[in-house]
């Protein structure tokens, strides 16, 4: 699917191509103008310069000087940290993106299965949701507190001695994963939604044909639902791969770089020892890094998504 | 057949109840973090390290709450960060509203070509630009100011250009087209018509607005200095730098951040969802 086909998908666009007033033209070019600017000033203008900049080095005090690609070179060969970075980063991402939306589908289909206290359910599983940042991501360092914190108290009841989480290397990244689980409700209002605009005819056709509930998830649901999945995958990837709060409050990277991702590194190497030029390559090696997860994840969207526009001729 | 009203057979029971537990379980397991957030902030420093730990305080403490609060000048952090909220809310509310209206009720050439730059804008992760918009935020002497973190918002959001947008579609264009013959101005349709139609859509992004500029973090990290200038985030993380292991107090004060977001919540759930729902269509 291309980028013109979902947005197409994303509704409303009719094909006029007559009859264009000017005055509406002009009225309509003075009402953007305000995007139009800051996409010029604080978009455009900013990706080329930090595309300039990627090929100097540049303490910001000094005048800058031109390396080449020198900077691309230390990121991709002497300097072990970016790439292990990024690879930490993307397998944070692959363990916490379908986990998410795995439990909120969960969730949401059981919330959708006219029981009482939906709305009661609703609130609670959607609370966390709305709360992000430094106050979070406190308490849950709280929580992994390996002797004193609530989820190795949990776990004691079960009689497990949990690990020491934030303190370990091999258990920091899957603490990451189950904080970030606990916002699951963000997703799960939105299929939710998605659920209840699913026409009951289609149960009851399935139904008459003897299909168990196995096979209507599967082949009424989640085809119904797929834009909507992939919707929250796409914005999933972008959101997620950009975890920084967390990280710089919880454990600054560590135990041993092990929850170093890659935007504390950006910021350390921009803000902290101010080498703008290396930084900017950074942010260029991530931008392009989040662009091929978000293209592949469009190159499989005909495989899986199915939008039921298409199959009514909307061309 | 049918699933509801009367004659519920003994398997739909029990898949009742099993749903009933699978949700409370789940709903005792979300809400949880919340209840040791709150336990915790009402201990003692010595019953904080008591093990095994309490799940209730046995000694409860109320006086963690102002102690606490009394380290740091939150009242000031407070201040600032209100200030920034609102102004960004009234910067995205106002601007992304009137960019999304031409997006959706006005036709001109390149209308949909430029929506697709929207939408692209939309999927870039802002720290591309962030060192650019740093060193030009610098020559223009505004580091260490709020300037940098308001600016950005009156030049129109993408995400709620897209949200409103997304609204102002449904709404049916001969009703435009009936205001105009009588007289009304297009700009006059916008104020008149279109936005007091969009309440709920606005009460959603207003509320998005609220819920990030409060909790924005990174932002405020690199852009303000001065700890007179401090939000309750970098408040916040100070605060943790100064008194780390002091984790009743810590709860004390993550919970009084965090109060505001949860007060809105609940008087506004309902945009909340609405919102969401908006944002999840297709």
């Amino acid at each position: 699917m291309s980028l013109a086909q979902f947005v197409k998908n994303q509704g409303g666009f009719a094909n006029v191509s007559i009859g264009y007033k000017r005055g509406e033209t002009v009225l309509a070019w003075a009402m953007v103008s305000p995007w139009v600017a800051g996409f010029l000033l604080l978009t455009a203008f900013p990706m080329l310069a930090s595309l300039v900049l990627s090929f100097y080095k540049w303490n910001i005090i000094s005048a800058p000087v031109y390396v080449g690609l020198a900077n691309y070179h230390k990121l991709f060969f002497t300097d072990p940290l970016p790439m292990h970075s990024l690879k930490i980063t993307v397998i944070f991402s692959l363990a916490s993106i379908p986990l998410n939306i795995v439990f909120g589908l969960v969730i949401a289909m059981l919330l959708n299965t006219n029981i009482r206290g939906l709305a009661v359910f609703r609130t609670i599983y959607y609370l966390p949701a709305i709360l992000s940042g430094v106050a979070v991501a406190i308490l849950w360092q709280w929580i992994f507190s390996s002797d004193f914190g609530l989820l190795n108290t949990a776990l004691r009841i079960f009689g497990i001695e949990g690990p020491a989480w934030l303190g370990s290397k091999i258990w920091v990244l899957p603490a990451f994963v189950i904080m970030r689980l606990w916002s699951v409700g963000g997703g799960m209002i939105i299929y939710l939604a998605g659920l209840q605009a699913i026409p009951t005819d289609l149960y009851e056709a399935a139904e008459i044909d003897g299909a168990n509930w196995v096979q209507r998830i599967f082949r009424i649901t989640l085809p119904m639902l797929s834009p909507t999945i992939f919707f929250q995958l796409i914005t999933g990837v972008i959101f997620t791969m950009q975890i920084f709060t967390e990280t710089f409050i919880m454990t600054d990277g560590g135990p041993a770089n092990a929850s170093l991702f890659y935007l504390l590194y950006l910021y350390r190497q921009a803000f902290q020892n101010f080498k703008m030029g290396y930084a900017s390559a950074l942010a260029w090696v991530f931008f392009i890094a989040i662009l091929l997860l978000t293209l592949i994840l469009f190159a499989t969207a005909k495989f899986w998504v199915y939008y039921e526009a298409e199959s009514e001729g909307d061309n | 057949m049918s699933s509801k009203g009367v004659g519920l057979n003994a398997r739909q029971i029990i898949s009742k109840i099993f749903v009933y537990v699978i949700l409370a379980l789940g709903s005792i397991v979300v809400l949880l973090p919340l209840q040791w957030m709150i336990s915790t902030s009402l201990k003692p420093l010595s019953h904080v390290f008591r093990f095994p730990p309490e799940f209730w305080p046995q000694k409860v403490v109320w006086e963690n709450y102002p102690n606490a609060l009394s380290q740091l000048p939150f009242d000031l952090y407070f201040l600032n960060t209100a200030f920034i909220v609102v102004m960004c809310l009234l910067g995205e509310l106002i601007v992304s509203s009137i960019v999304a209206y031409a997006f959706s009720r006005l036709r001109w050439r390149g209308r949909n070509a430029l929506f697709i730059v929207v939408l692209a804008t939309m999927m870039l992760p802002r720290q591309v630009t962030l060192i650019p918009e740093f060193i030009v935020f610098r020559h223009l002497g505004m580091i260490d100011t709020f300037w940098p973190l308001i600016l950005p918002s009156w030049f129109g959001n993408p995400f709620y250009i897209f949200l409103l947008r997304q609204y102002f579609l449904t709404h049916s264009r001969e009703l435009d087209q009936a205001a105009v013959i009588d007289g009304c101005s297009r700009f006059g349709v916008f104020w008149r018509i279109t936005l007091p139609m969009s309440k709920p859509v606005l009460g959603a992004v207003a509320i998005f607005s609220f819920q990030f500029h409060w909790n924005d973090f990174f932002r405020p990290l690199i852009f303000l200095l001065d700890q007179d200038k401090y939000t309750l985030a970098l408040g916040l993380r100070f605060f943790q730098g100064t008194y780390g292991t002091e984790w009743n107090s810590l709860m004390a004060v993550s919970l009084v951040v965090m109060l505001p977001l949860i007060i809105v919540f609940f008087f506004a759930q309902k945009h909340f969802i609405q919102g969401v729902v908006f944002t999840g269509y297709k």
